[in-house]
């Protein structure tokens, strides 16, 4: 199983000749796998997938498809392909079954096999009660699931979700993963997906690409990502006013020490070892510790690592106020 | 889904679906449909019967002032008010050319009806494009000239929907056919509006197509819509209007299209002038659906 279904090479989107909204990237997914694009508002994971599935041309660079030139052969990519898109572009005014039907109809699915398709579709998303209700009277999540079975209909060998669960509640969320999972496992479909959700990437993706400003900063396995942090992460803040980092940097076990404020990150390979450690060392120099806490990596840090702010442009700014800032902007888009 | 995929072997395939998922939009909604032919009926009566200039002159509204009517006996009296009502249609048929205004006004009512329509159905493309329909279309094997021609279709079948159920209506509140009208004539109104129809929205689609708001096409449609229906022949004759009017509807298509119309329907037909209303509808038609389509198309190749 090591078929190359996608491979990007140098593919690039620059809008008006002068956003650069996807700047040279290559990264390859293979057969049967779930790949993830994680990375913050704007970052061109929508512009990567609109050029993948030959919505957008690339104004450099391309992208093959099963072998398929995203360029040049646009039929032949079309029609591998399936797309759950980031809104809902199900049609309002009509049902969810002749939403299906017409998605059908676009693929040129011959109507005797896309009317059988369509109603196994909808029993699989568990709409099947509602099919003959219009769209306009679906919940968001019942919105999301129709999409999903829109994606389906031509049977395709890839899927795209762009950002599948934004919005979702908790208990549709994990409804959601679970189809990911059934169509990665029982179909061998390979999927392609964006979030900026990191227990969604770390739960359900093989690999993973952090993307931002249009650049992949790195790819990777969760695991692999993860162990590239170099281990845990202690914090802690002591009661004196002095810059201790030379001390601690003598300590055993610790690879890196950085003065936040009035924390200090420490970075460590094992945690629970060096911890006493610290606070040993430092007792002996008559400093008290007042906070510490351990945190082992997630791909939460991976990802403040690879796209904060402090990583961007070099300022000091706490890993908190970034975060702050992210969670704010994610509340922004709806 | 081991099964393997259909690939389409017709380049129109999803023609007929794409134009459908519009024209259910409408026919599926029983407000807006019974609006439609509501709508037709409204104006119809209320214009023809407010503009009814054939009735300025008749039997009630002379009335002869008393020194006048005492020189004359009732019989003569009614002869002369016969002749003025004579010479009203008679001016009535010498500017409009035919005695019945309604009949005159409901042709341009027609055109009116399906500029109008046309337009709007074309505004739909707008919706496709924010709410991402248009992407999700795009990434199927749905030719690209598909996607257009479907909303081409989709506003001109409606249209021509529209004019049928406006001359339906006309009928029974006092339509007159053409001396020689044959139910023939009918197959070369809808011609002529489908030309007109396909040329407008081809271009109207490729205006729409670009802009992400609603506003853009309103007040597009705003800023044509009076002048091709006002200063064209639609509800008065081009030769009674000032010259620099004239001028004007002497070059818009909306003038010939109804000409054209009313040449099959109430006039007594004028073949040459026909000929010509088609000729000049034709070529603004094909000029404006290449235009149109391929500002689309590349617009969607981008
Ligand atoms: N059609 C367009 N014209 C001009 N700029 C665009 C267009 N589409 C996207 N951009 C810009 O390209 C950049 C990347 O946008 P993109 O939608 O790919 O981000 P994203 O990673 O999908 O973000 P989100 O998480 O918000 O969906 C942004 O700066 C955006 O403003
Ligand atoms: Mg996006």
């Amino acid at each position: 199983m090591s078929e190359e279904i996608i491979k990007a090479e140098g593919l690039t989107k620059i809008f008006n000749g002068n956003l650069v909204a996807v700047d040279h990237i290559n990264f390859s997914v293979k057969a049967g796998e779930v790949f993830g694009f994680l990375g913050p508002n704007g970052a061109g994971k929508t512009t990567t997938i609109n050029m993948l599935i030959t919505v957008l041309k690339p104004t450099e660079g391309t992208a093959y498809i099963l072998g398929n030139d995203i360029s040049k052969q646009n039929t032949e990519v079309r029609n591998v392909i399936g797309v759950v898109p980031q809104e809902y572009t199900a049609d309002e005014d009509l049902t969810g079954y002749e939403n299906i039907i017409l998605c059908a109809d676009l693929y040129g699915i011959p109507r005797n096999v896309s009317k059988k398709r369509a109603l196994e579709l909808l029993q699989l998303v568990e709409l099947i009660e509602f099919k003959d209700k219009r769209v306009q009277t679906y919940s968001g999540g019942m919105r999301r699931r129709l999409e999903l079975a829109c994606g389906l209909i031509n049977r395709p060998k890839l899927l795209f979700l762009d950002e599948p669960t934004l919005g979702l509640d908790v208990q549709t969320r994990a409804a959601t993963w679970n189809y990911v999972r059934m169509l990665k496992k029982e179909y061998g479909m390979t999927l392609f997906l964006t979030t900026h959700y990191l227990e969604e990437a770390d739960a359900l993706c093989d690999r993973i690409a952090i993307i931002d400003h249009g650049k992949i900063v790195v790819i990777g396995t969760p695991e692999e990502l993860k162990n590239s942090l170099g281990g845990d992460i202690i914090t802690l803040s002591i009661k004196q006013n002095v810059d201790i980092t030379n001390l601690v940097k003598k300590i055993e076990h610790v690879k890196e020490v950085k003065k936040e404020n009035d924390s200090y990150i420490i970075k460590t390979g094992n945690g629970e070892v060096t911890a006493p450690l610290i606070i040993e060392a430092l007792r002996k120099e008559g400093y008290v510790v007042t906070k510490l806490s351990l945190t082992k990596p997630t791909l939460n840090e991976v990802y403040l690592h690879y796209t904060g702010k402090s990583m961007r442009d070099a300022a000091d700014e706490s890993a908190e106020s970034v975060m702050a800032r992210r969670i704010a902007m994610g509340r922004a888009r709806h | 889904m081991s099964e393997t995929n259909h690939v389409s072997t017709s380049k129109l395939h999803g023609l007929w679906a794409l134009t459908n998922r519009e024209l259910k939009k409408w026919y599926k909604a029983p407000v807006v449909f019974f609006l439609t032919l509501v709508q037709p009926i409204i104006w119809l009566t209320l214009l023809g019967n407010a503009l009814n200039l054939g009735s300025l002159v008749s039997a009630e509204t002379i009335t002869f002032p008393p020194e006048l009517a005492a020189q004359f006996t009732p019989t003569q009296l009614g002869a002369l008010s016969q002749f003025f009502q004579g010479l009203s249609s008679q001016v009535m048929g010498s500017t409009f050319g035919t005695t019945s205004y309604i009949s005159f006004m409901a042709v341009g009512m027609m055109a009116f009806t399906a500029l109008f329509t046309t337009m709007f159905s074309g505004m739909s493309v707008v919706w496709d494009r924010r709410l991402g329909f248009l992407n999700k279309v795009l990434s199927t094997p749905v030719s690209r000239a598909v996607i257009i021609l479907s909303k081409v279709f989709s506003a001109t079948l409606r249209s021509m929907f529209q004019a049928l159920i406006i001359l339906i209506i006309a009928i029974p509140l006092g339509f007159q056919f053409g001396v020689n009208f044959t139910p023939l004539n009918i197959i070369g109104v809808f011609a002529m509006l489908f030309l007109i129809c396909v040329g407008l929205s081809s271009l109207f689609i490729a205006i729409n197509i670009r802009s992400t708001r609603i506003e853009t096409p309103m007040a597009v449609m705003n800023l044509l819509n009076l002048p091709l229906t006002f200063a064209s022949s639609a509800f008065f004759p081009i030769e009674k209007m000032p010259a620099w009017l004239q001028a004007v509807a002497n070059a818009n298509p909306m003038s010939y299209t109804i000409d054209g119309m009313r040449q099959l329907l109430i006039f007594n037909t004028d073949w040459t002038k026909l000929a010509f209303d088609f000729v000049y509808v034709g070529i603004f038609a094909f000029v404006l659906t290449t235009a149109g389509i391929v500002l689309s198309w590349r617009f969607l190749n981008k």
